[in-house]
């Protein structure tokens, strides 16, 4: 299943409100490394999704949220924990690696 | 056991792979998981790849080799080699996702990486104002002043697309000439928005958290000067990707995969290099493609002889 996107509308709902820690996955069609990582991303809330959830912003069309969590370079991946940024991962790192920088969420 | 495994998916990997699929010898292709494509995944527009006289996007053209490279029969997996014994007859690749294939031939393609500075706070600051990736990361610096360093042809097309974003670039290079070709200097010294610093080099990064700018040095006359910059692209070369097989094939002395002649030969026999990992001058996609197509053929012609 693919990530749920989610929009300035729906981001305190959906991220800061969240009882579970939330990543957003910052990303855009025209990023190459983004399309690289979302199949991994996928997999990882495949494995992992009671734990962490994984939701997208297209910073395309929310390039508000983008600026207000001083987005400059994608992939970027933010860990959420109550409505707080915990974790900030930027570029695209390969699934071991990933696994290893959300293991504090998702062991 | 395999006949061949292709470690790369730039032009030079996937022109093995198309090559020795054609010559049935079921190659696997092991693409890495983030950087499969290689380099060109990260350019916009190619206009000098002969067969496409109106240009193609990077992407584009590597989704065009990667389909031709499959329909022979290459298996591309999206994988990252961590560690191989390439020293035996039998080769040894093992790759993070928990595999370990064994093969009478590796061909290297592993292309090169980028450079950095060398500068105290440089992964630091690395997605926060500080990037590798123009065509990336340009997007989030619309209206912003940034600059590129760099001399050479990807500092020139750096400096060029951002100006579709940026309001401002200074392009800072620490000699008084461009390396780049004529064409993309002329572009990039043509744009009103790009101004060039010549004889700089980056001293010093500043900001906390971010990227508030940076402190220049004179490479003549050692003066230093600090400018304010929301973002700052670094276009100053690759270096070989190595470090799996620095310990086994010999290198050159500029750490070079080292071939034999013209050839893809490297010092151990059944392994052979292509590409940018063996090319310290041309370091074209063109180039890399016809240096993948040199190691198919040393690879086949190598299998028929053990045969």
């Amino acid at each position: 299943m693919s990530a749920k996107s989610v929009t300035t509308a729906t981001f305190q709902a959906d991220v800061l409100s969240s009882g579970k820690p939330v990543l957003v996955d910052f990303w855009a069609e025209w990023c190459g490394p983004c399309r690289m990582v979302s199949p991994i991303l996928d997999e990882i809330s495949a494995e992992h999704g009671e734990k962490l959830t994984i939701v997208k912003v297209n910073v395309d069309e929310e390039p508000a949220l983008a600026q207000q969590y001083g987005i400059t370079s994608i992939p970027a991946l933010q860990v959420f924990q109550g409505g707080e940024v915990v974790k900030s991962i930027v570029g695209a790192k390969p699934k071991p690696q990933l696994l290893a920088d959300l293991s504090e969420f998702i062991n | 056991m395999r006949e061949v495994i292709i470690i790369g998916s730039g032009p030079a990997g996937y022109t093995a792979g198309i090559y020795t699929a054609r010559a049935g010898l079921n190659p696997l292709l092991i693409a890495s998981s983030v950087e499969a494509g290689g380099e060109l995944m990260k350019t916009t527009e190619v206009e000098n790849y002969p067969g496409f006289p109106t240009g193609l996007q990077g992407p584009e053209l590597m989704d065009a080799f990667r389909a031709q490279a499959e329909r022979f029969g290459t298996e591309v997996l999206l994988d990252d080699v961590i560690e191989v014994d390439l020293t035996g007859a039998i080769k040894i690749v093992k790759t993070g996702g928990g595999q370990t294939f064994e093969a009478k031939t590796v061909i290297l393609a592993t292309g090169a990486a980028y450079r950095e500075l060398g500068l105290p706070r440089e992964k630091e600051l690395s997605g926060h104002g500080v990037s590798w990736c123009a065509t990336c990361d340009g997007f989030f610096f619309r209206e912003k002043t940034i600059a590129v360093i760099g001399g050479g042809d990807s500092a020139m097309e750096e400096a060029t697309f951002l100006t579709r974003f940026a309001s401002k670039v200074y392009l800072i290079h620490r000699r008084d000439t461009f390396k780049a070709s004529k064409i993309m200097q002329e572009r990039a010294l043509a744009n009103p928005k790009i101004e060039v610093v010549w004889n700089t080099e980056v001293a010093e990064l500043l900001g906390e958290g971010k990227l508030s700018g940076i402190v220049t040095r004179n490479t003549v006359d050692g003066s230093t000067k600090q400018l304010d910059l929301d973002g700052l692209f670094i276009a100053v070369g690759n270096d070989p990707r190595v470090w799996l097989v620095e310990n086994q094939v010999e290198l050159t002395a500029e750490k070079f995969i080292k071939v034999e002649g013209r050839s893809s030969k490297t010092s151990l026999p059944g392994v052979f290099a292509c590409g940018d990992v063996i090319d310290p001058t041309y370091r074209q996609a063109i180039t890399a493609a016809g240096s993948g197509c040199v190691a198919a053929l040393d690879a086949e012609h190598y299998l028929a002889d053990v045969k």
